[in-house]
């Protein structure tokens, strides 16, 4: 009968360390770690390209996380990405001149929200929309412009030097 | 010719024992009903094969975990992203390592034990001797042992999964130096719960726990009466259940992914 019992100790225990485990595993190492649950508010900004910006990325104020991506798409009639972020309750001071910019933690890291802050007296509510915002910076976009500014520069250098004989031709 | 006889009959032969594997499915799944009357030896199994595996389970994979972060550690040096160490060992462990590993030394630890038991129970007739005492060997012997290691696998999943993690941090973060806290924010930022651990660990645990105990149940349960039979049976289940432990989890990434 005690060996009977140590046994059923034994798988007792075993059952709920694994369970512990589980529930360990599923609420401190993943994103459940970082929800607040139904402390948050709306907010909706547009953007001309959001890069690569995801649902649940994070929004950050002053480099602090202060809420997250809640949903992107794309609106037919204004033909730009409208992204909703929700942000916690507890951060209710944004002013409403505010401007939303997507950034990229890093040179590759991922993409996210960053808020500048503006200087109204009135706050951002539930629901409200930035007025001002700035779109991915896009590393394709810009080698493309450095190429063709580059180009710019030495046409405009030959014109230079083009031009430059032709004072000495003149005296 | 007779070159070409044994291979024949070395193919002829493992899909028979796929297909013999997948009639004894239905039968254990059968004799499950019956097998409630014996819940008590479904606990003493599952004492056996999980509660006795924790030691390997846990001490691999703490192991496993010190190995990755130290690896990862001087790879993404390189790329000055050691702070995402944390995220990559989770990841790597959730998706893959946990399930696997574990499964592959549950095969190890459990499978051969089972098959070896239960082979020895054919071999000397015990398993005769129980329907001639109108005990069905099947509901009494098999079917516990066969949920036992369903239950067991996802918990020693999870375990292990939990002490990889605990190992990376150790050495990710007491020896090498990563902030405690980019280590875990970068984690959680990045690990999801539904696809990551559930459907990468639980499911994939799930699945694993299923096939090894069938298959060395099924190995145990049709093994030849001889101490060679015995000895082959418990060889073969570790060879199948390597082997289908990491063909399933190809299958499985691919579908859950």
């Amino acid at each position: 009968m005690t060996q009977r019992r140590s046994y059923a100790v034994g798988t007792g225990l075993f059952i709920v360390l694994g369970f512990l485990a589980l529930a360990y595993l599923a609420t401190q190492t993943t994103s459940l770690a970082n929800f607040d649950e139904g402390s948050t508010y709306d907010l909706k900004a547009r953007f001309t390209n959001i890069g690569q910006l995801k649902d649940r990325a994070p929004v950050k104020m002053a480099g602090v996380r202060i809420g997250s991506v809640k949903s992107i798409q794309f609106e037919n009639d204004k033909l730009d990405a409208l992204v909703t972020i929700s942000v916690d309750k507890r951060f209710d001071q944004i002013p409403d001149d505010s401007s939303a910019a997507v950034l990229t933690s890093g040179l590759l890291g991922d993409q996210y929200i960053g808020i500048q802050p503006g200087g109204s007296p009135q706050n951002l509510k539930n629901g409200d929309t930035f007025i001002l915002t700035q779109s991915a910076m896009q590393l394709e976009d810009l080698i493309g412009k450095f190429l063709v500014n580059g180009n710019g520069d030495k046409k405009s250098g030959d014109a230079d030097s083009a031009s430059k004989p032709a004072p000495d031709a003149g005296q | 010719m007779s070159a070409q006889a044994p291979r024949r009959n070395f193919l002829a032969d493992g899909l028979a024992q796929i297909g013999d594997a997948g009639l004894f499915l239905p039968a254990l799944l059968a004799a499950l009903p019956r097998s409630f009357r014996y819940f008590r030896e479904t606990v003493r199994q599952l004492w056996f094969v999980g509660a006795m595996s924790l030691t390997i389970i846990m001490t691999c994979g703490l192991f496993v975990g010190m190995v990755l972060a130290l690896q990862l550690y001087h790879v993404l040096s390189i790329f000055g992203g050691t702070s995402s160490t944390g995220t990559v060992v989770a990841l790597a462990v959730f998706r893959e390592l946990g399930p696997v590993v574990t499964a592959l030394l549950f095969a190890g630890r459990a499978g051969t034990s089972i098959t070896a038991e239960i082979g020895l129970m054919r071999a000397t007739d015990q398993l005769s001797a129980m329907e001639m005492m109108a005990v069905d060997p099947m509901a009494y012997v098999a079917t516990p042992r066969f949920l036992a290691g369903i239950i067991a696998m996802p918990l020693l999943c999870s375990v292990f999964s939990l002490l990889a993690i605990l190992g990376g941090h150790l050495v990710g973060v007491t020896w090498l130096g990563i902030d405690n806290g980019t280590f875990w924010s970068n984690m959680t930022a990045n690990v999801d719960v539904w696809k990551d651990v559930i459907d990468g660990m639980l499911w994939k645990g799930l699945a694993f726990g299923g096939v090894v105990s069938l298959i060395a149940v099924h190995q145990g349960y049709t093994t030849p009466p001889t101490s060679e039979g015995v000895a082959y049976a418990t060889t073969r289940t570790v060879v199948a259940s390597s082997i289908a432990i990491l063909a399933i989890d190809f299958v499985l990434t691919a579908f859950l992914m």
